[in-house]
This record gives C-alpha cells, structure tokens and sequence, in this order.
C-alpha cells in the first residue's frame, strides 16, 4: 500500500503528518518506508535522523552527438518540442535543463548521430530510523526538473512495504508525480482561506487521477469554519484535527518528532490507523 | 523600472502576506503572483479582474480511434505512461502527455495527431495603488516555469503602461524550474523563513540556488520567537554568508484570523510589535539595490 500525503499549500504540516505517521506504523510492527518526495527542499530526515545506509545518483538522459556522423540536417531541432537543441551550420548547442529525455530527437536522426548520456540531477538516500526505513530524494542545487527525481524516489520504495509519501506542495507535474498511483492521498490544510483555496486545487487534481482521498486539518483553531464545510460538500472525510500548539510548534522548530512530543498527534495517528485498517481500499 | 521579489524555500512561511502588505505599504505598485500553482495572493488584494485569458503552452496527442490499429507501438515509446489500451486500440492520457512528439513517427497508420494545450488561465486584476497579474496552472500541468514567465512579461508591460515603476513579485516555493523562472531580472529579493530545523535548511538550498542565478537575497525571519534559539542560529548563518537580515516578525495569532477575513496584519487586533516590524522591514526592503 502506498500514502501520499499532499497539499496544494506549502507549510501547512505534511512533513509532520508523514514522519510521524511512517514512524507510529513502524512501531506497531509494519515494515514501512518513509519516502521524501518534496525533493527540492526534503526535510523528513531532519525529524527522523537515520543512521545513513547508502544512496545513489539519479541520472537522466540528454542527447549525445556523434560528430563524425551528424550531416547538421537539424531534423533533430525541429522534432524537439521543448527547444532543447539548436543546430548551426557548424556547430550545435543542447540545453540540458529544457530537455524532457523524451528520446525523440534520436528516434527522428535519419544519421544515427543522436546516442543518450547519462546526466546526473540527484541523489536518492537510504537510511534507517527505529525500524522505519527512510528513503530521500534530493534534486542537485541548481536543477530546475524536479520529476525525474520524484519519480526514481517513489519508484524505488519496495512495492511489499507499506509506503507513507511526502509529497512537494502544489497542484503541477511535481505534486502530481508524488501522488500518481497512490492507493489513498491525506491532504494536510488549515483553516484559512489560503488553506482552502489550494485545498480545492489539491482535491481537484486527485479527482483528475482519480485517487481516493481524506483530509487533516491542522491548526484548526486559527480560522474558520470554511474547510470543514468544503469537506463535507465534497464528501471526503476528515481523519482528524490538531490545533496550534506552541509547545508542539517548539519542539518541531528544534528537529524533535512530532509523534513523540504531543498527544494530540499521538491520537491523530490512531485515527489515521483506525481509518486505514477499516475504511480504506 | 525595480522588481522586488519574496521568495521562501520552504512553503507556509508567510511569504503571500509579506508581499500583500508591502504592496498595501508601496502605494502605487504592481504585483505579481507567481505561485501558479496555488495562488493565493489575489486573497490578499481585492479589486476587479479583467476578464480571465487562456495561456496555451505545448501540445497533448491525441490517438484517432477509427485509425488505430492496435499495434502499441507508440506506448512502447512513450517514456511517460501517457498512452494505455483501452480495447482493441490505444488512447492518450492528457495529464500526463508532455506532447513531446516521440510517438506519432512511431505510428505506422499516422493515427497521431496534437492540440494546443490550455495550460492555465490568467488575468489583470485592477485595484487600488495599481494592478495585479495572477493565475492559475490548469490541473496537473507541467508548465508552471513558462506560466512565470508569462504572468511576469505581462506585469513589466502592465507596469510600462501604467506608468508605475514598482513590481512586487510573490515568488513560488521550492528551488527548481518555477522558482527559476522567477530569478531573472530582479532589482531586490527577500527570503522569509522560519526558525526551525526545516526552515533553516531550505533557507540553505536556497540561497544556494540563489548564489548560482547571481541573486543575492535579504533575509527575514517570520515568527522568530518560536524559537529565538533557532533565530540566532540562522542569523548567524546569515551573517557568515554576508546576507543581510533585515528583520524578525514575532508570531502572533492574530494574523491568520485577519488574514481569514481577507484583512492585512497591519492593523488591530495585530500587535503593535507586529505592525511596527512589517513596517521596518519594507522600509529597508524597498531601500535595496
């Protein structure tokens, strides 16, 4: 089974949700990875602190040419829909940050001169916390395509472990990599109308990829009554509440679990538990 | 023309409400919401939108069923999984097709044929003081970068025509291609964090990505005294780098309830510490070079 746990608003608790909810699951004696999708700033190991297993690079793959080959027809240029290459007449330039690694441009070389290379835009780390096993995606500094390295991170988690994802903000092609074939999605939101407005966004796209969904809403008590009544029209079901607690809030700004630090979460997580062992596919 | 950009790394950390109260504090300026894909800014600052414009950006495929023979062999190229059976014949997923044209030479009854893409929408919206230029990404769609840069062009012409010489950009979290595109061509740009483990690391990553775009970003710390321990370590952080700190916000529950009725932080039941902190700060801001 695998958990994403989203959020069209950036900041409104995933992280907390995720790590403590991969960590309450370990302790109960599921084997459950933890996987940080939110690879442009992941900050799940930051509460878990695992002892480092391993990691590897995560490449994509860029047109390569063959000089003694290429005729500078430029076919590749113009069957390139992402502007990637540009061919003169002796000379060529590839921009490896527009470049989709759709493979076309090699498809489409009637020369043969086009070969795929390996770039490296990541790392994927591995590492152990109290039973949990957690898995991190990290996009290089200076990257701009953060999906590949989305999809190597989710792709990587052992299909028989129970998976919890912590998936990047937003509702366009990062957000939607994290979240695409998850068997349920928890959406993380508070009650403002920020909250809100991107809460609708989040549940729309999990409508598109047909997903199943539940909600949390957290800080419940700084605002209003306006996400309860969204949820309630659109029939997802809320899985529980946590209000704004400074202590909490104290103890997650020095790197503690949440889990481990409030009750109110510990009981979040139970219905969670509760939810997932009845309620869910 | 100056371009003064918020930007945060991290998500949540109050960079809508920064840049909705220094627009309100600006007076005459325009502003820009480049979170495209949760836009929140136009909460903030109310006024009357123009009527909303389609922003097309690349192609889907589209499979001709009566041409289709079943064959597979554009699911077979298809690095996306954006082609999948249905029946006898293949049909396009739209979410997940980046109409990057690898398919359709692989079809040998040329049953492939592409649609423009509505990518989003976005709109002018008049308000008091100026403009603001805002979005929103259509579901799923990967074109945020290019949306950036779209509703960014469209502030610098609105900005151009008004006569307004001011541009406040609300910039999208993370530190790839959106938040890429709205690196170029800045005057100033801020950074607010948070004092906790998360935001000291993004803020990290961030200035990073910064560094390698020639920004050179001001720091801010929002609801600093949530952990004052924290606050001192990013700021000595900041300090080291020589990134200028330019204030701290105190956390005060009373923001999310103004925000909730749409109102900025700069009035009661907003403290006065609060008031006076946003205030110093956009001085200083709107001061850089």
């Amino acid at each position: 089974m695998r958990i994403a746990i989203a959020s069209g608003k950036g900041g409104t608790g995933k992280t907390l949700v995720a790590t403590s909810l991969a960590w309450w699951l370990a302790q109960r004696g599921t084997p459950v990875t933890y996987v940080d999708a939110d690879v442009e700033e992941p900050n799940g190991h930051l509460f878990l602190h695992p002892e480092p297993v391993g990691e590897r690079r995560v490449p994509i793959l860029i047109p390569a040419v063959d000089a003694s080959r290429c005729t500078h027809c430029a076919i590749c240029q113009t069957t390139c829909a992402f502007h990637a290459l540009l061919v003169m007449p002796t000379h060529w330039m590839i921009f490896e940050e527009l470049c989709h690694s759709c493979g076309a441009c090699v498809a489409a070389c009637p020369e043969r001169a086009l070969s795929e290379k390996k770039v490296e835009i990541g790392t994927l780390r591995l590492g152990q916390a109290d039973g949990l096993e957690v898995l991190t995606g990290v996009l290089d500094v200076g990257q701009a395509r953060a999906t590949p390295v989305i999809e190597a991170t989710v792709a990587s988690a052992p299909k028989e472990r129970l998976r919890v994802v912590d998936c990047p903000p937003g509702t366009s092609c990062s957000a939607v990599a994290s979240v695409r074939g998850a068997d349920l999605v928890i959406l993380v939101t508070e009650p403002t109308p920020f909250g809100l407005h991107d809460l609708e966004l989040a549940v729309r796209m999990c409508q598109a990829l047909d997903l199943e969904v539940a909600a949390v809403i957290n800080r419940a008590d700084l605002g209003d009554e306006a996400v309860r009544e969204f949820l309630e029209e659109e029939d997802i079901p809320l899985l529980g509440t946590l209000s704004f607690d400074p202590h909490l809030a104290k103890a997650i700004a020095k790197g503690q679990l949440a889990v481990k630090a409030s009750s109110e979460v510990r009981s979040l997580m139970s219905s969670i538990l509760d939810y997932l062992t009845e309620e869910a596919p | 023309m100056r371009q003064l950009a918020v930007f945060s790394g991290k998500g949540g950390t109050g960079k809508t409400t920064l840049v909705a109260t220094f627009t309100h504090l600006a007076g005459q300026a325009v502003a820009v919401d480049c979170d495209v894909d949760a836009a929140n800014l136009a909460i903030l600052l109310p006024g009357e939108d123009e009527p909303p414009r389609d922003f097309f950006a690349g192609e889907k495929a589209v499979i001709a069923a009566d041409k289709c023979i079943g064959c597979g062999r554009c699911a077979r190229v298809c690095r996306f999984d954006a082609i999948e059976r249905a029946a006898r014949t293949y049909k396009v997923l739209p979410l997940f097709c980046e109409g990057c044209h690898a398919c359709d030479p692989a079809c040998p009854t040329d049953a492939i044929t592409y649609t423009p893409n509505k990518a989003g929408v976005w709109t002018r919206r008049r308000r008091e003081g100026g403009w603001l230029i805002h979005a929103e990404l259509g579901v799923a769609q990967d074109n945020s970068g290019k949306l950036v840069a779209h509703v960014r062009e469209q502030a610098r012409l609105t900005a151009r025509e008004a006569g307004i010489d001011l541009i406040l950009v609300d910039g999208p979290p993370g530190i790839g291609c959106p938040a890429h595109a709205a690196m170029g061509d800045l005057s100033a740009a801020l950074i607010v964090t948070e004092p906790s483990v998360s935001g000291e690391h993004d803020l990290i990553r961030f200035l990073d990505t910064a560094a390698r775009f020639e920004v050179h970003p001001a720091v801010v710390v929002n609801k600093w005294d949530l952990s004052p321990e924290l606050t001192e370590r990013i700021e000595a952080m900041c300090a080291e780098r020589g990134v200028p700190v330019l204030g701290r916000v105190p956390f005060d529950a009373a923001v999310p309830r103004l925000l909730t009725q749409g109102r900025l932080p700069l009035e009661a039941p907003a403290s006065p510490e609060t008031i006076s902190a946003l205030r110093a700060i956009w001085e200083r801001f709107s001061a850089l070079d």
